[in-house]
């Protein structure tokens, strides 16, 4: 998130239509990531529990969206309060901001500003489902994001992106959220399988991806969106900072694609598909901090590192023995690292600010301010999911029983099957609505014996 | 009666379906079916990590025929299958008591 862009209208700012058009279709696209991640996530779990996987990052559409405009605005984005958090009564409800009134600084109003930044608040947690596939109790969860939220993402958000917030004043460049989204939900989703533990039959069970192309569709839907992620996250498009960023997510993306897939082809014989939409998502995850600040020919060292190093951390879950069923750790929060701490070596100086990185001349001061955020949102994170799981779990419980877990979580949990291709339709029978034509009889009402 | 069974490459499933239209066979039951014989399966590599599949997918075809025919129809249906390569598959008969026609009635060979 860009300072104010008081250069440019040295005076008050005036509303633009064209930028708040332009954000409010950032913000749909924003909104589309997120059934994007589900079916992302959905296509690589195994049959029996795509609907939970589903629904674990839906649910998050749902929640969060009352609770930001409930108080999360106002936590992330309100006055700062001693650097670590935000409060605006105004912003409570949304109920005290005026309809012309313009966000602090820039030419679009407060409420383009508050949808825009919601998407990113409805996201980041959906972001941790994909580490706890297959075995988290669904009242759990939607327990777990209300509170994650509210202690982990909220406050953050302002640490990093609000007025006043510490990492903010400090110069930690993060344009779109490889600290305050990724490197965020990464760690968290890291402290809570410390505390949940392994899938059954981890390591041990074939743990195919059920289907593919469902994969590719979600992470093609994420690529789409996550132009409206990064491009609209400089607010507006007065000074083409944007359109370099816009440049820089679809180069830095092509690159990791490229460089997953070319290490995956080496070290194990072929080109998989689920190589290639990872190292897409790889590289939108680490260009998210950095493409405000580096050429496009910086964008694509971003890309190819980032595509290499998260083909090659992915594994590291089988070297150590945690269930990071579906790589969270692996993508999101080592690609949020890399892209983190690669501005301060690629950061040009003549696109969103004019800190340099240590190739272009700017020393060591950068990368030491970027160290310091990932390494502050990383803790944080970790130490406070972790805490938030286990409370969970030794009150109501964070996952489903053994037997549930291996029958399939879809059934229990959601009463549901994702797929009938049979002709027979499974077996299944209305069980309390009459046939067609018939009126309701008695016997037709389901009685508790 | 003899029921003539044949577990196969999925994608040789026309020419045998032809074979036996040529032959006079005038129905046919198809399912899909997985297994392995002395080929076994296959290894695929997600994000690293390699598994490998013993189940590889097959289709298993029946058909009904009178005993006399069952020799030469065996034989129709291993030429149509036959690839040369390993996992082409197994045919086998067994003898059929009876056969019901479900619309009429008819029985034995008359329903086929």
């Amino acid at each position: 998130m860009p300072p104010g862009i008081t250069t440019l209208a040295a005076d008050a700012p005036e509303l633009s239509a064209a930028n708040t058009g332009f954000m409010l279709i950032c913000s749909a696209l924003v909104m589309l990531m997120t059934p994007g991640l589900a079916f992302f996530y959905g296509g690589m779990v195994r049959v029996k529990s795509t609907l939970n996987m589903l629904m674990m990052s839906f649910i998050s559409l749902g929640i969060v969206t009352i609770l930001w405009v409930l108080y999360g605005f106002s936590l992330a984005f309100g006055t700062d309060v001693g650097s670590v958090i935000g409060w605006s009564s105004d912003f409570v409800g949304l109920s005290g901001i005026g309809v012309t009134e313009l966000w602090d600084g820039y030419t679009i109003p407060t409420y383009v500003f508050a949808v825009f930044q919601l998407m990113f608040a409805v996201l980041t947690p959906a972001l941790i489902s994909g580490a706890l596939a297959d075995r988290v109790k669904f009242t759990s969860w939607a327990l777990f994001i209300t509170l994650w939220v509210t202690v982990v993402y909220f406050p953050v958000a302002h640490w990093v992106w609000g007025a006043g917030g510490w990492l903010f004043e400090l110069g930690v460049i993060d344009f779109a959220g490889g600290t305050a989204v990724h490197i965020n939900a990464g760690a968290a989703a890291l402290g809570v399988i410390l505390v949940i533990g392994k899938r059954v039959g981890f390591k041990k069970d074939p743990m195919r991806p059920h289907s593919l192309p469902l994969v590719m569709l979600g992470a093609a839907l994420l690529w789409f969106g996550w132009f409206g992620f990064n491009a609209g996250s400089w607010l507006g498009n007065d000074d083409g900072v944007g359109a370099v960023m816009f440049v820089n997510t679809q180069v830095a993306t092509g690159a990791a694609v490229l460089g997953w897939l070319a290490y995956e082809k080496i070290r194990h014989g072929s080109f998989t598909t689920l190589g290639a939409a990872s190292g897409a998502v790889a590289g939108l995850v680490a260009i998210t901090p950095a493409g405000g600040a580096v050429s496009p020919l910086g964008a694509i060292a971003v890309g190819v590192i980032a595509g290499v190093l998260c083909a090659m951390a992915v594994s590291l879950k089988y070297k150590f023995g945690y269930d990071d069923s579906l790589d969270v750790v692996g993508v999101h929060l080592v690609g949020g690292i890399i892209g983190s701490l690669l501005v301060g070596f690629f950061a040009t100086g003549g696109v969103q600010s004019d800190a340099k990185g240590l190739f272009y001349g700017g020393g060591l001061e950068q990368l030491g301010k970027q160290a310091v955020g990932v390494f502050a949102v990383l803790a944080y994170s970790l130490v406070v999911s972790a805490v938030l799981a286990l409370i969970l779990d030794r009150t109501i419980g964070m996952r489903v029983s053994e037997d549930d877990e291996i029958s399939g979580i879809d059934q229990v949990e959601h009463a549901e099957t994702a797929y009938d291709f049979s002709g027979a339709g499974g077996g299944a029978a209305p069980r309390n609505t009459p046939a067609p034509g018939t009126p309701a009889t008695p016997t037709n009402k389901k009685v508790d014996a | 009666m003899k029921l003539i069974t044949a577990v196969v490459k999925p994608h040789r499933l026309d020419e045998i379906k032809e074979a036996l239209q040529a032959f006079g066979v005038q129905g046919l039951t198809v399912t899909e079916a997985s297994g392995y014989g002395r080929q076994r399966g296959h290894t695929e590599v997600y994000r690293g990590a390699e598994y490998t599949v013993d189940l590889v997918p097959k289709i298993r075809i029946e058909v009904l025929v009178e005993d006399e025919d069952a020799e030469q129809l065996i034989d129709v249906v291993v030429k149509a299958a036959r690839t040369g390569k390993i996992g082409d598959g197994k045919v086998w008969s067994v003898p059929v008591e009876t056969a019901i026609r479900v619309r009429t009635g008819e029985r034995g060979p008359d329903a086929l």
